[in-house]
């Protein structure tokens, strides 16, 4: 499954880590999320980056006190049709301030890119390979958005407001996009 | 009307050229049908019985003149020159071709309508009072704050793959037009003591299989926290609502298992978190989204001119649907004025290309370029000075959409059922048909007073038939079509479910059932101005049941 970060087909350098496998020294490795809670003590002396693939039935709550030395959060799409991922993405990057690689696993399909990217994903397993070519044109396909997400795109609404205010400030977030 | 913006229309010819690409991959193999479909379906398309079905977006029920002439249009050149209005305010035309669907979408697109979300478990089309901006008893324009909804909800990155579809109606009216209490999120805009206004937030009502009113968990939320708590619904409802059992996907499940009161807290605690984030509507963005609508200019006019007073009192068919079709407006000298898509032997809620055209053009004449869709399946016209009612009755009469029995027992709610819909059971409109047909005649209609009667062709219940006052629900009993027939229900703020009467009739029966149920009516009520549902509530389903059965 082809792998994409900031906008291109990339190699994974996570390696999988089943339950019952050992934990190599090095090398950046995911893990599934009982055994990463099971030994988090044990994760946290790794000096290379640890990942969690955290299913979409748990609270996302249970891992804020491990966010810190998480490299990458990996949430779950059993199914396209169901989205409980976005909400953890959105929880975990907006309530819980995290800054690590957000990444979407399971049934990743192309037109499901931009509501990723707006829930904060930055990296994204496709399905299909055509789907990860297409990913940079698929993501642009819209200039405009409706409602403010932690992925700083300006809303419509601000967008409005700031026509009609020329000189009010616009937050460093904002200019960014 | 809203008039969209630059960033409106943007958005719209964003997904317009989205949909041509699905479509065409679609069409090449590049994706399966299984792929396709949720992403067919968030754009109102289905595949029914014998073709593709679109569903086309009337946000809260109101068209422009052009838009309804596009309507027209598309029933023309797509369809089969005619489009069915369902009762959540959209239309379904039932005969669109895969290859030219996104050609019907693009001429829609050109005047800002659009089968977005009008499928898919995702949030369906913002639904409010059909006489929103003209009724007398409004408190405020309840379409400012479902544009403000609208425009959150589509294309929202969070809530497109909910656990199933989800529906939100308004209103902003003492007396409920709009059926909140069996909606997924019901809002009833009311003011608290210190005079402000606010929505009082039921949630958890609709109709299906399982049938609930909705319950209330907050009796006042403030404007500025309308979106913050929208989002805490939808939050807890996309991680918490069942996921295993389609039939078990709908809030309602979710929030009779939890408990309204423990489903309340879970809101709560999430809108506690958000509430002063960027979704708090300051009082920039309510003005913004109301600046966006265009209003009638209004003359001055006063109520009763002569010339109404004298049409009514020269042509009696004139004053009858007057006395039947035309409700009171705010504004003085104006008149709001509900056309029947139920005239006899029809088919509830078509109208043709043709019709479609002319009421649009009679809407510009008449009515300041509005029309509206009510959920009953009947078009209005918002805005009509009275001292044009005689001409403008004229012309409807001439176009059959005059009939005078809004309310009445032939006005009638049914699914387009199995002459459409790969799910029913039963057909639903020749059941609706034969109906108008014992009821033809207007004047027992009028004297049965309000009688509303819903048919549902299967238990997934697109006809409401729970909240009919006499509600028939087909069902299917070794290969051979029956009806269930319940009594007593109701949509408004009173809402409630019917009761049912007892085993299934026969479809050749079925209007029979009716007949006999309307007969006992007759006999059992107090006064001739105690209506069906209150006699219903009087004397119970006892006496209905007897004379129903007596003779089965």
């Amino acid at each position: 499954m082809p792998l994409v970060k900031s906008g291109h087909i990339v190699e994974d350098r996570f390696v999988r880590v089943l339950d019952d496998e050992p934990v190599p020294d090095t090398g950046s490795v995911l893990v599934p999320a009982t055994r990463f809670l099971a030994d988090h003590a044990e994760f946290a002396h790794r000096e290379a980056p640890t990942g969690v693939i955290w299913p979409n039935d748990r609270p996302v709550a249970e891992l804020v006190p491990h966010l810190d030395q998480l490299a990458l959060v990996a949430l779950v799409f059993p199914t396209f049709k169901d989205g409980r991922a976005y909400s953890q993405a959105r929880l975990l990057r907006e309530r819980h301030a995290f800054r690590g690689e957000l990444r979407a696993t399971g049934d990743v399909l192309r037109d499901q890119f931009l509501y990723l990217v707006r829930s904060g994903f930055d990296s994204f397993e496709a399905k299909k390979t055509a789907d990860a070519e297409a990913f940079a044109q698929v993501v642009a396909r819209y200039s405009v958005f409706y409602q403010p997400t932690g992925d700083g795109r300006l809303s419509a609404r601000r967008r409005r407001l700031s026509d009609a205010e020329p000189g009010r400030e616009k937050s460093a977030r904002e200019v960014a996009q | 009307m809203y008039l969209y913006d630059d960033l409106d229309r943007a958005l719209l010819d964003d997904r317009v050229a989205e949909f041509r690409d699905q479509v065409a991959r679609r069409i090449s193999g590049e994706l399966t049908e299984d792929e396709f479909k949720p992403l067919r379906l968030m754009n109102g398309v289905y595949l029914q019985l014998h073709a593709y079905m679109l569903r086309v977006c009337i946000p809260y029920g109101t068209l422009s003149s052009p838009q309804l002439r596009m309507l027209a249009h598309v029933a023309r050149r797509y369809d089969r020159g005619y489009g069915h209005f369902t009762t959540r305010q959209n239309i379904q035309f039932n005969w669109i071709k895969l290859d030219e669907l996104p050609d019907a979408i693009a001429d829609l697109g050109k005047v800002g309508v659009h089968g977005m979300q009008t499928s898919g478990n995702c949030v369906r089309n913002i639904t409010t009072d059909q006489w929103a901006g003209a009724a007398p008893d409004e408190i405020e324009d309840p379409r400012i704050f479902a544009e403000i909804l609208r425009q959150h909800l589509t294309m929202h990155p969070e809530f497109s793959f909910l656990p199933r579809k989800f529906k939100i109606a308004l209103t902003a009216s003492a007396h409920d037009r709009a059926a909140i209490r069996v909606h997924d999120i019901g809002l009833r805009m009311h003011r608290n003591g210190a005079g402000e206004t606010g929505f009082e937030v039921v949630v958890g009502g609709g109709l299906g299989r399982t049938p609930y009113v909705g319950k209330t968990i907050n009796p006042f939320l403030h404007k500025r926290d309308l979106l913050s708590y929208v989002e805490a619904i939808l939050r807890v409802y996309n991680q918490f609502g069942r996921r295993d059992n389609i039939y078990k996907a709908r809030i309602k499940i979710l929030v009779h298992e939890l408990g309204a009161e423990a489903f309340g807290k879970e809101v709560e605690a999430e809108w506690r978190q958000i509430k002063d984030g960027p979704l708090a509507l300051d009082a920039a963005t309510i003005a913004d989204i109301a600046s966006r609508f265009s209003y009638p200019d209004y003359a001055r006019l006063a109520d009763d001119p002569t010339e109404l007073s004298q049409a009514r009192q020269t042509d009696k068919r004139f004053d009858t649907w007057l006395g039947n079709s035309v409700a009171n407006h705010k504004q003085p000298g104006y008149a709001i004025v509900t056309l029947s898509l139920k005239p006899e032997g029809a088919p509830p809620g078509d109208a043709t290309a043709d019709q479609m055209d002319a009421i649009a053009d009679l809407a510009d004449k008449y009515s300041f370029g509005e029309i509206r869709v009510g959920h009953e399946q009947n078009l209005v016209l918002p805005h009509v000075a009275q001292h044009d009612l005689p001409a403008l009755w004229r012309a409807l009469d001439a176009l059959g959409v005059a009939t005078p029995n809004v309310g009445l027992v032939s006005d009638i709610i049914a699914c387009p059922g199995l002459d459409y819909c790969s799910l029913a059971n039963t057909r639903s409109i020749p059941v609706a048909q034969e109906l108008t047909r014992r009821f033809r005649d207007l004047s027992l209609a009028r004297d049965l007073g309000r009688l509303h009667i819903n048919i549902s062709g299967c238990i997934n219940a697109c006809g409401h038939h729970h909240v009919g006052h006499i509600g028939l629900l087909g069902v299917e009993k070794n290969g051979e079509e029956y009806f269930q027939v319940s009594i007593g229900g109701r949509a408004d703020e009173k809402a409630g479910l019917g009761t049912l009467l007892g085993p299934a009739v026969p479809y050749a029966e079925v209007a029979d059932v009716v007949e006999d149920i309307v007969a006992a009516y007759l006999e059992l009520r107090e006064r001739p101005d105690e209506i069906f549902l209150h006699t219903v509530e009087r004397v119970g389903v006892e006496p209905f049941k007897e004379r129903v059965y007596a003779t089965r």
